[in-house]
């Protein structure tokens, strides 16, 4: 009788927490197929006059797709060169002993108690230095270097459950340190290695600020400093921006859903942020 | 840590071609941290001292502590304060609350909780800021749907000026910022209860504790130093998070919903000061610093964790 009573409220528990989570990014949807003229209208679930429109002017009118591409572009990029500079200082530091090493890895720590919104303004004056203003490359670096400390952290996490017999195996059959790492390390450490990257991906796809202060020409855009355009005026096209923001939303979802279980044990055991 | 086995005495050139290797797997990634987080970080030092503004670019020079005495007798740094500490105080707390409770809910494995927990895991993979939209839609006054819902519910009989009132605004944007931040409680004590032995919840049970005495006298102590710090690594990100607000309030009306982050992002953009931002920027180190002290003696974390 309690286990049954547990039973019920536990399932209500959770299915008003699901409820809650899931409606904010239902209702977007919702509002993102109601014809223009009924954005404004409150009914809650789509009637025969639900419509792709908004999608249209989305990429017709605004040209989404260049910035869609932009944000995936460089995405994809600085979770590439993330996770290849991440997983050298990884091995080093979970398959090495050497003196320093304790210092070395409180400097990764230490990073992530430095907020990030600080290194705005000096991040555009060096790459202003460096003549890569309004460059998705300068982009690139920052995020790069924004994710590297973290993703070395994680992945050494991972390095360090595979047992080093491994790559003292690859060594004796004639491997260096190196090519052990790519062809015996990397193979088994692959699940981790794609929960650092899908981390890292999600991080890139996300940011706002620095990409707001580096990229001022329309075509070099990235997708969220898009998004700001269409709050910028005093009117906001609630239909467009739905829109937008389910298409936004759609990529790091689908990574997310395919990968959750990825995620969870990487995320908590490569320690926290995000 | 292994550094105990190892001793430095027994070959000194050994050691030595030993960390030339490490160093050299490890300099990539250490260029790139030092010229992207360390040394921004000096710099923002120095542009936290200048007068730095980017419509007053003919008198770029030090001013010494000019930016803070600004910032202290700025009309709405009282407020900026106060709604910081409310913002991550109070999220935190619900956060925290029901993240634990969902966590403990789904400890043990029901039918399709794989794809529940994918769907209510969704939040921790959003923009803030596209998130932060979405909610100032839900939350506006003559069109959202909280105020029709609550409506038709008979809960209000006018409708709440949800983003125009300062009041209710911190409101508003604390529970979007509910929303966002209870996924990354529940995996990170989600993962922290799967820690927990069997054998002592089973101990618990042969000595006939009930289900709120084991929580209390053996889960919570066992897992007591995750959640020490997961609570203080929440706190100094959402200290530095004003995706949300950015996308929601802007800050507004006149300033009344601005946290200290969501003000340096409009002393960096709007008012192009990059001396005030730096200054505010080098404010928010110190006291996270200082907060962060006197949490781990608070809580004595370094005892429990025997770190």
């Amino acid at each position: 009788m309690l286990t049954a009573l547990g039973k019920t409220g536990k399932f209500t528990v959770l299915g008003i927490w699901f409820f809650f989570t899931v409606f904010p990014i239902y209702w977007m949807a919702l509002t993102s197929v109601k014809p223009k003229r009924e954005v404004n209208d409150l009914y809650y679930f789509p009637n025969e006059g639900a419509t792709l429109d908004s999608y249209r002017v989305l990429f017709k009118d605004y040209a989404f797709g260049v910035f869609l591409r932009n944000s995936l572009v460089v995405s994809l990029v600085a979770s590439f060169i993330v996770i290849g500079l991440g997983l050298l200082g990884a091995y080093a530091l979970a398959r090495y002993e050497f003196s320093g090493k304790r210092q070395v890895m409180l400097a990764f720590l230490a990073t992530q108690m430095i907020p990030g919104l600080i290194s705005l303004a000096p991040l555009y004056l060096l790459m202003q230095k460096l003549g890569l203003i309004n460059s998705l490359i300068g982009l690139t670096l920052c995020y790069v270097g924004g994710m590297v400390p973290f993703a070395t952290m994680m992945l050494r996490g991972f390095i360090q459950r595979i047992p080093p017999e491994l790559d003292e195996a690859a060594l004796i059959d004639g491997c260096n340190r190196f090519t052990a790492l790519f062809r015996v390390v990397t193979p088994v450490a692959l699940p981790g290695i794609a929960a650092t990257f899908i981390f890292s991906f999600v991080q890139c796809w996300n940011e706002l600020f620095l990409a707001m202060i580096l990229i001022d020409s329309e075509g070099n855009k990235t997708f969220p400093v898009a998004m700001r355009s269409f709050i910028g005026g005093y009117w906001i096209e609630w239909g467009a921006l739905s829109a937008a923001v389910m298409v936004g939303i759609i990529p790091t979802v689908i990574i997310f859903g395919l990968m959750s279980k990825f995620m969870i044990s990487g995320l908590s055991a490569g320690i926290v942020k995000g | 840590m292994t550094a105990t086995m190892y001793q430095p005495s027994r070959k000194r050139a050994a050691s030595t071609t030993r960390m030339l290797k490490a160093l050299a797997f490890l300099t990539p990634a250490a260029v790139m941290i030092l010229v992207f987080v360390f040394y921004p970080v000096l710099r923002t030092v120095q542009l936290g001292f200048q007068n730095f503004n980017l419509f007053d670019q003919l008198n770029i020079g030090y001013n010494g502590l000019q930016n803070f005495r600004n910032l202290i007798n700025d009309p709405n740094f009282g407020t900026v304060i106060k709604n910081t500490f409310l913002w991550v105080f109070v999220s935190v707390f619900f956060q925290f609350t029901i993240g634990f409770g969902l966590a403990l809910l789904m400890k043990t494995k029901f039918k399709f909780i794989g794809i529940y927990q994918g769907l209510i895991f969704i939040p921790w993979a959003l923009s803030g800021f596209l998130m932060g939209l979405v909610w100032k839609w839900i939350f506006d006054e003559s069109f959202g749907v909280l105020n029709d819902a609550l409506l038709k519910l008979g809960i209000i009989d006018s409708r709440i000026p949800w983003l125009s009132d300062a009041r209710w605004g911190m409101a508003a944007v604390i529970i979007a910022n509910v929303w966002y931040g209870v996924t990354f409680f529940v995996i990170m004590i989600l993962a922290a209860l799967q820690g927990v032995p069997k054998e002592m919840l089973e101990a618990a049970e042969l000595d006939g504790a009930n289900r709120f005495q084991t929580l209390f006298s053996v889960i919570i102590p066992y897992i007591r130093a995750t959640l020490i710090l997961i609570v203080l690594l929440r706190i100094m990100w959402i200290t530095n998070f004003p995706d949300l607000i950015f996308g929601m309030t802007q800050g507004g009306p006149a300033g009344r919903t601005h946290i200290i982050s969501s003000w340096l992002i409009e002393k960096l953009t709007l008012d192009a000061d990059w001396g005030a931002a730096s200054a505010l920027g080098l404010m928010t180190m110190v006291i996270l610093f200082v907060f962060t002290l006197f949490y781990l003696m608070a809580t004595r974390l370094e005892k429990d964790s025997g770190v």
